[in-house]
């Protein structure tokens, strides 16, 4: 197990090489710099900017001192966020998603594996059916039409809660954000719950133990939800992703200062610096949390042996 | 002695998709919605893209034919979603061909040939695979030209062969060692013709199944990206633009949102019943 780890560590450094290698030479490639703007700025001054951030190099010169830069935790200077250097930006708004993120994840657990449990136990019944549509149609509502749509019921029409806006983190401007993020997750979760779960029911040892009298809730909670959790916690990798996605959509629409809106924002500006550090930091954070999903499911599941 | 008909798989497949309501339902309900959204703007006095100063941001039902409303400058929101759905279609199903053409060719070559050439495709694939798919595109979208919606969304297309490339190589990979494929090669069938006769029609299945899956997943990315600003640019509309221009517009005008959603969230649950449903039909082992 541990030196299965190791190893797995280890690949990481490998695959995040060749994404960022990927990403740079991609991303210098297009057409257009970050000093194109409407109103061309006089040769002089342009040829002055792009020599003190080092762009008049050979490109490969760049992705030397770029690699050295990340080796160092450098992510170099923002192109379009003056005075600002890419660490900076990403260490203020980071925080922020990944709290809001991974709070929409455990929402989505909480939620998603008891509807999935409930469903199976209730196979093809009405309330079986039920749930399933609400879960397929939480699939198919993407989260740029949950998000308002929750905006208009809580916050104009009952007024319950706040339509947008972060006040430094007040729980009430969390709650609606969380809860856009969240609704994909339930589905998902809920449906694989349902599946392995119906799977895990039929299975010999569920009929010793009910043969045995154990009443149904101790079958369920110490017999079938551990192995029925496994194509969850594997889902957990794909899952972050999903966040990551989600909360460009969600910090856009309710208005919080995350990391994700730059993603979007160096895109359009094309400052590169922003762009790829973005993409290092968050590829690292997936390629991090399917190796933490890959361990989960061994330490659930004692039948997985590594060699 | 009575005779017993061969039935042949899509026959077969056929007679269990007929008897998924569902799926049937929602296959007539995207045919209808597909005709419609091309003769309806024919049926409504107004273009997608004209100013109505007189009618501004009326609700559902407006006077002078305007059956769904018009937005802030008063362009007909009926027409402009009918052409929102017409865009949404076609640039799903664009980018769906073009990933369809490249997942098949390279799925196909990695199973076939098999050892270290193998290896060393899905092993890229892998990468890309641990990307979110919006980061990709978002990179992609700073290359290109942005007024060229097609050309963009057909490079999405060229990223979302990944998971058709997988299915189509574990298709390929489990054929090509079968006993009806030796027994082909022993009768002295040649290698395309195997490929065509005996690969193809098994590959097929999960093929068209996954494609019908991939139809709704472009028209989410496609409204994503609008969503973001990095898709369809005004006065064009698309559903992921007018949803954007509705999300604006919650506190006096809700039917801006509500409208393109419904379309938008209809078709989605359409286009994955009838994927459900296909599956079911083209691959009962999987149920």
């Amino acid at each position: 197990m541990l030196r299965y780890a190791v190893s797995r560590i280890l690949g990481i450094i490998p695959t995040l090489l060749i994404i960022i290698t990927l990403a740079f030479f991609v991303i210098r490639l297009a057409p257009g710099g970050p000093f194109d703007e409407e109103q061309a700025l006089p040769p002089e001054i342009k040829a002055n900017l792009e020599a003190a951030y080092g762009l008049d190099q050979p490109i490969w010169k760049q992705y030397l001192r770029y690699l050295d830069g990340l080796a160092h935790g450098d992510f170099g200077p923002s192109f379009k966020f003056k005075d600002f250097s890419v660490t900076e930006l990403i260490a203020q708004g980071l925080p922020i998603s990944l709290s809001i993120g991974l709070s929409a994840i455990l929402l989505g657990m909480l939620i998603g594996v008891p509807l999935g449990t409930f469903a199976a136990l209730k196979q093809n019944t009405a309330a079986d059916y039920t749930t399933m549509a609400i879960v397929g149609l939480g699939i198919s509502v993407p989260n740029f039409v949950v998000a308002p749509l929750l905006q208009i019921l809580f916050g104009l029409k009952w007024r319950l809660l706040p339509v947008a806006g972060w006040e430094g983190g007040e729980i009430r401007y969390l709650v609606l954000p969380v809860a856009a993020l969240s609704f994909g997750i339930i589905a998902y979760v809920g449906r694989l719950t349902r599946g392995s779960m119906l799977e895990v029911l039929r299975s010999n040892y569920v009929r010793t133990a009910r043969a045995k009298g154990l009443p149904e809730y101790l079958v369920v909670w110490r017999h079938a939800l551990r192995p029925a959790l496994l194509p969850v916690v594997s889902w957990l990798g794909p899952a972050f992703a999903f966040v990551v996605t989600g909360s460009l959509v969600v910090e856009t629409v309710f208005g919080l200062p995350g990391s994700g809106r730059y993603l979007v924002q160096g895109a359009i500006n094309r400052d590169y610096s922003l762009v790829m550090g973005m993409i290092v930091v968050y590829g690292s954070l997936i390629v991090i949390c399917n190796l933490i999903a890959d361990l989960l499911y061994g330490w659930l599941d004692p039948r997985v042996r590594y060699d | 002695m009575t005779e017993v008909a061969a039935r042949g798989l899509w026959a077969d497949a056929w007679r269990r998709l007929r008897r998924n309501r569902a799926a049937l339902f929602a296959a007539c309900f995207i045919v209808l919605l597909t005709l419609f959204a091309f003769v309806g703007p024919h049926l409504s006095p107004h273009a997608f893209d004209t100013l109505d100063w007189e009618n501004m941001t009326v609700g559902l039902g407006g006077p002078d034919n305007h059956w769904l409303g018009t937005d802030r400058l008063g362009r007909d929101l009926f027409v402009r979603t009918m052409t929102g759905v017409q865009l949404s279609l076609q640039i799903a199903l664009l980018a769906t061909i073009v990933s369809f053409v490249i997942g098949i060719t390279y799925g196909a070559i990695a199973g076939f040939v098999g050892g270290r050439l193998d290896d060393m495709m899905m092993r890229f694939v892998d990468v890309l695979y641990s990307m979110p798919y919006i980061f990709i595109v978002i990179i992609l979208s700073t290359f290109i030209d942005r007024a060229n919606i097609f050309a963009l969304f057909a490079a999405i297309g060229a990223v979302g062969w990944l998971t058709m490339a997988r299915i189509v190589r574990g298709q390929t990979l489990s054929l090509r060692n079968r006993e009806f494929i030796e027994a082909a090669r022993a009768i002295g069938v040649s290698t395309p013709q195997i490929v065509a006769r005996h690969i193809m029609p098994n590959v097929l299945g999960p093929v068209i199944v996954y494609a019908t899956l991939t139809i709704p997943q472009m028209i989410l990315f496609e409204s994503l990206l609008s969503f973001l600003g990095l898709g369809v640019q005004e006065p064009a509309a698309s559903l992921g633009s007018l949803i954007t221009e509705g999300a604006k517009e919650i506190e006096s005008a809700a039917w801006m949102l509500l409208v393109p959603g419904f379309f938008l969230v209809s078709l989605l649950v359409c286009f994955n019943l009838l994927g459900d449903g296909l599956r079911d039909a083209l691959d009962p082992r999987e149920r």
